[in-house]
C-alpha cells in the first residue's frame, strides 16, 4: 500500500535516456487576431487649451506625435513658448478667485460630470491612448481609464466635505498650481494631478509628457464638455524646456511633478530659495521579495504583473526580484514558462499582454541596460516570441545571477527587464531591499502574516504589497521615500498636499 | 505526540506541496476571460470542446431508454451537415453501463464513463464500493468516475484517503479512473491543492483528476480548475506522470468551455488539449457548443429546440 511518505520529489526525476518532462506552449491553438476597433476619434493637430479655448501656438510651431506601435504620425501637438505658458498662468490666477469661492458642492458636481463624461467616451479614451502610448489595449481599457474615472469620482466626493479633511483647521485652496506629468500613464497621472488640485479649489496649469500629450488635450474637450469654468484648467504641451517654463514661472504656489529623479533634482534645485510648495513622485527600483513559504504560482503572476505590467514603465515596477535561496531555482523555472505564453505584439489587438516602448529613446536605454547587464555578467533569458517588423519593440527580459553592484539592480530601467537576486535570511532582504537610493515601492511574497507586518514596517518604501502586486486605488496614498520622492497623492493625505491650513 | 497526530499530518502534507493564496488564483483566472477567441480559433476551440464532453445523465430516474438516447446523441450531437466530432464520453450511473455498452456497441471512440463507489456521498463501506467499481467494469465501463472519502480527508486521515484510492485503482483493471475531490467540500484551495496530489501519487498516467460531483452548490469553477491544473503541471515535471483533468457540474456555456481551454493553453500547454487528457463533464453544455459552431456556419443564432434534446424556447 503507498503511503505518505512517498513525496514528491523536488526535482525531474532523472530517467536515464529521456529528457526531462517539459510543456509544450506551440501553435496548436494560436488565438486569431482580435483587434479594438472603436473609433478614437483623434484629430489631425492640437492646439494649446489655454482659458477655456483652445488657441494656436504664439511661435506658430508643432511637431509630431508618434504611434510607437509602428512608427506612424498620430497627429500634430503644438509646441508651447514662454508667452504661451504666461497667457495660461494668467488664466489659471484669474479664474482661481472665483473657482476658490465657489462652495465645494458645486465644485464636486464639475468633478463628477468629468468622471461621468470620461466613462461615457471610456473606449474612445481607451484606444487613443493606446495609440498613443503603446500600452496593450487590454490595460487603457481595464485600468488606466477606468481608475483615472474613479480618481475623478473619489475626489468630487471629498469637494464639499474640506472641513472633515483636517479637523480643527480651516483648509484654504493654495491658489494656481504647476503640474507636470510623465508618458508612462499619461491619462491616469492628469487624473490623479488635476481631481484633487480642482476638488481643494486650485486652479491649474498642466503639462503632459511630448510623447504622450493626445489624451490630455482630448481631456481638454472633456473639461468643455462639462463647463468647467475657463481658465480653471490649462494644458501647454512640449518637451523639457516647456515644463522648466511651467516650474519656474512666478505665479504657481505649488509645483507637482512626477517623471524621472533627475528631472526631479533639477526642480528642486531652481525652486530652492521660493516660497513654491512642491511634491515629487519620482522613480523606483523596488524590490519583489519572496520567501519559501510564499504561494508560488501566484507570487510568479505578482511578479509577472510587477514588471512587465505597461511594458515595466511603470515607476513603482518591481524590477528587483529578491528570492529567497531554496525556492530560486523553482521560482525561475516557473517564471520561463510563465513567459512562454506572454504575447508581445499589436497594443491594439486585445489578447496582447506586452505592448510597445512608449519611444525610440527610451527603447534604446533600455538595450543600453540590458547589454550593461550581459557585460557585467548577469545570466539573460528572453523567450522566442516574434516582435512586429515595425515600431519600439522588447522581449520581457530576466536576469538570474545579478548581485547588488550590478548597474541593472542600482539602476531603473524602465522596461520590461527583470534583475533576479537572491538572499538568505529575513535580515537579509529587507537590507538588499534597503540598498537602494530609491523607496517607491515594495512587495512581500509569504504564507506567513507576522512576517509581512514586520517587514511593511522594516521596509523604506512608500507602499509594500503583500501578496499583490501594483494595486491602485484613489483611497490609498502612494509616495516615495528617499530618492522617489515626497508628497503623496491619493486619499486624505494627497489632497491635504493641495491644501493650506490655517 | 504531535507528530503522529492528525493535524500534523496535515501539516506536512500542505507543506510538502506549498500553499495557494485565494485572491492571486481569483486574478489570475480573470485573466483567462479577457482572452478574445475569433475566428478559427474560435471554430478550433468549440469542436475541441465537443471531443472533450463527457455527456452526463445522473439521475434517479434514468432508464435504458434514457440512456440510449444520450448515446445516439453521443454518436451523433447535431446534423451531419455540421461536422462536429463525437464527444469523448457517456457518463452514467453502475446500473445503466450494460444499457449504454448496448446502445453504444464498440468501436465507436466513445467511451462509457461510470461514477461509482457510492456516488455521490461515498458514504459505503469499503469492500462495497470496490464491488461496485468492479462490477461496472464488468458490465463494460471503459472509466469509473469514482468519489474520494472527504470524511478522512477533513479528519486529516490522509492515508485513509490515499490507500482507498490506490484500491480503486486496482479495483479498475484497465479502466481509467477519475478521482473526484468534490471541490465544494474541501472548501478551501489549499485543501483542494493537498488532495489533488494525494490522489496523483497513487493513480496512473492517462487517470484523471475531477473537482466535482456535480451534486452539491458549487461545482467547476475557473478558480478550482486552475489550482488543479496547477497540481497537475507540478506533479508532471516532478514525475514524469501526466494526468488529466475534469472539470465538471456548472459549466453550461460555450464561453465559459472556451475560457477553461485557455485556462489549459495557458498552464499546461498544446499536450493537454485533447479529450485524452482534458474533459469537461457536463450534460447542458454540448447544445451551446453545437449552437455556437451553427452560428459561426450560417452567421445566425438558432433556436434552442433546433437541438435534440433540449426543450428550452424564447
Amino acid at each position: 500500500m503507498p503511503t505518505l511518505a512517498k513525496k514528491t520529489p523536488a526535482r525531474p526525476v532523472s530517467r536515464p535516456g529521456r529528457p526531462a518532462p517539459e510543456l509544450i506552449f506551440g501553435d496548436l491553438w494560436p488565438f486569431d487576431p482580435a483587434p479594438e476597433t472603436a473609433d478614437p476619434k483623434l484629430q489631425p493637430r492640437y492646439d494649446l487649451f489655454i482659458g477655456g479655448r483652445f488657441v494656436a501656438p504664439q511661435s506658430g510651431k508643432y511637431f509630431d506625435s508618434i504611434n510607437p506601435a509602428n512608427e506612424k504620425k498620430l497627429a500634430e501637438i503644438a509646441l508651447a513658448g514662454p508667452a504661451d505658458v504666461d497667457a495660461a498662468y494668467a488664466a489659471a490666477a484669474k479664474a482661481a478667485g472665483p473657482w476658490a469661492k465657489l462652495p465645494g458642492r458645486e465644485r464636486a458636481k464639475y468633478l463628477f460630470r468629468l468622471a461621468r463624461l470620461l466613462q461615457d467616451r471610456a473606449r474612445e479614451f481607451a484606444v487613443a491612448e493606446t495609440l498613443d502610448g503603446g500600452k496593450p489595449i487590454k490595460e487603457s481599457r481595464d485600468f488606466d481609464v477606468p481608475m483615472a474615472a474613479a480618481h475623478f469620482f473619489y475626489h468630487a466626493g471629498w469637494a464639499d466635505k474640506l472641513e472633515y479633511l483636517a479637523p480643527g483647521r480651516r483648509v484654504a485652496p493654495l491658489g494656481v498650481v504647476g503640474q507636470v506629468i510623465p508618458w508612462n500613464f499619461p491619462l491616469l497621472m492628469l487624473a490623479w494631478k488635476l481631481a484633487p488640485a480642482l476638488a481643494a479649489g486650485n486652479t491649474v496649469v498642466l503639462k503632459p509628457a511630448e510623447t504622450t500629450s493626445i489624451t490630455c488635450l482630448k481631456f481638454a474637450e472633456i473639461i468643455r464638455e462639462a463647463g468647467l469654468p475657463p481658465g480653471v484648467v490649462n494644458f501647454v504641451t512640449g518637451a523639457g524646456e516647456v515644463g522648466a517654463a511651467v516650474v519656474n514661472h512666478p505665479v504657481p504656489a505649488k509645483i507637482a511633478f512626477t517623471g524621472s529623479t533627475d528631472v526631479g533634482k533639477l526642480i528642486m534645485r531652481a525652486l530652492a530659495g521660493t516660497d513654491k510648495k512642491l511634491t515629487l513622485e519620482l522613480g523606483g527600483k523596488a524590490a519583489n521579495i519572496v520567501f519559501d513559504d510564499a504561494p508560488l504560482d501566484q507570487a510568479v503572476e505578482g511578479i509577472v504583473n510587477g514588471i512587465f505590467f505597461n511594458q515595466g514603465h511603470v515607476c513603482c515596477a518591481g524590477s528587483r526580484l529578491l528570492v529567497h535561496e531554496p525556492v530560486a531555482d523553482a521560482v525561475l523555472a516557473k517564471l520561463k514558462r510563465r513567459l512562454a505564453v506572454l504575447k508581445v505584439g499589436d497594443p491594439l489587438d486585445k489578447n496582447t499582454d506586452i505592448g510597445a516602448i512608449n519611444s525610440a529613446a527610451q527603447l534604446q536605454r533600455i538595450r543600453d541596460l540590458v547589454a550593461a547587464g550581459e557585460s557585467e555578467g548577469a545570466e539573460l533569458y528572453q523567450p522566442a516570441c516574434r516582435l512586429p517588423d515595425k515600431g519600439y519593440y522588447f522581449r520581457p527580459t530576466l536576469f538570474s545571477g545579478v548581485t547588488m553592484s550590478h548597474r541593472i539592480a542600482r539602476e531603473e530601467i524602465f522596461g520590461p527587464v527583470l534583475s533576479i537576486l537572491t538572499f538568505r535570511t529575513v535580515e537579509e532582504a529587507v537590507e538588499k531591499a534597503n540598498n537602494t537610493a530609491y523607496g517607491l515601492s515594495a512587495g512581500v511574497w509569504t504564507d506567513k502574516g507576522s512576517r509581512i507586518l514586520k517587514l511593511s514596517t522594516e521596509l523604506k518604501a512608500g507602499v509594500v504589497w503583500a501578496n499583490t502586486y501594483n494595486k491602485f486605488d484613489p483611497t490609498s496614498p502612494f509616495g516615495g521615500y528617499k530618492e522617489s520622492g515626497f508628497g503623496r497623492e491619493g486619499g486624505r493625505q494627497g489632497l491635504l498636499d493641495y491644501a493650506q491650513l490655517t | 505526540m504531535l507528530a503522529k497526530s492528525p493535524s500534523a499530518a496535515l501539516r506536512r502534507l500542505f507543506d510538502a506541496v506549498g500553499p495557494v493564496d485565494a485572491v492571486g488564483i481569483e486574478e489570475r483566472v480573470a485573466k483567462y476571460g479577457t482572452r478574445s477567441i475569433k475566428k478559427h480559433a474560435k471554430l478550433w476551440g468549440l469542436k475541441t470542446a465537443v471531443s472533450m464532453v463527457d455527456l452526463t445523465t445522473l439521475e434517479g430516474k434514468d432508464t435504458p431508454g434514457k440512456v440510449a438516447s444520450l448515446c445516439r446523441k453521443a454518436l451523433q450531437p447535431h446534423d451531419a451537415g455540421l461536422d462536429v466530432p463525437r464527444v469523448a464520453a457517456v457518463c452514467v450511473y453502475p446500473a445503466m453501463v450494460r444499457h449504454a455498452r448496448r446502445a453504444l456497441g464498440t468501436g465507436t471512440g466513445v467511451k462509457i464513463a461510470s461514477v461509482a463507489t457510492a456516488f455521490p456521498s461515498g458514504q459505503a463501506p469499503l469492500k462495497t464500493r470496490l464491488a461496485e467499481v468492479r462490477a461496472a467494469v464488468a458490465d463494460g465501463a471503459d472509466e469509473i468516475d469514482m468519489v474520494i472519502n472527504r470524511g478522512a480527508f477533513l479528519a486529516g486521515e490522509f492515508a485513509t484517503v490515499q490507500d482507498e484510492i490506490a484500491a480503486v485503482v486496482e479495483a479498475c483493471g484497465p479502466a481509467a479512473l477519475k478521482v473526484i475531490l468534490e471541490v465544494s467540500e474541501l472548501e478551501t484551495y489549499d485543501n483542494i491543492r493537498a488532495a489533488s496530489f494525494l490522489a496523483m501519487q497513487v493513480i496512473r498516467p492517462g487517470d484523471f483528476i475531477k473537482t466535482s460531483t456535480g451534486k452539491t452548490s458549487l461545482n467547476a469553477t475557473l478558480g478550482n480548475n486552475q489550482v488543479m491544473i496547477d497540481a497537475i503541471r507540478d506533479h508532471y515535471l516532478a514525475t514524469g506522470v501526466a494526468v488529466g483533468m475534469k472539470p465538471a457540474g456548472g459549466i453550461r456555456t460555450a464561453k465559459q468551455a472556451l475560457t477553461f481551454l485557455v485556462a489549459v493553453k495557458e498552464t499546461l500547454g498544446d499536450a493537454w488539449l485533447t479529450n485524452m487528457r482534458y474533459r469537461f463533464g457536463a450534460s447542458s453544455l454540448l447544445n451551446d457548443l453545437l449552437r455556437q459552431l451553427a452560428k459561426e456556419k450560417s452567421g445566425a443564432y438558432q433556436a434552442p429546440y433546433y437541438f435534440s434534446e433540449a426543450a428550452e424556447s424564447y
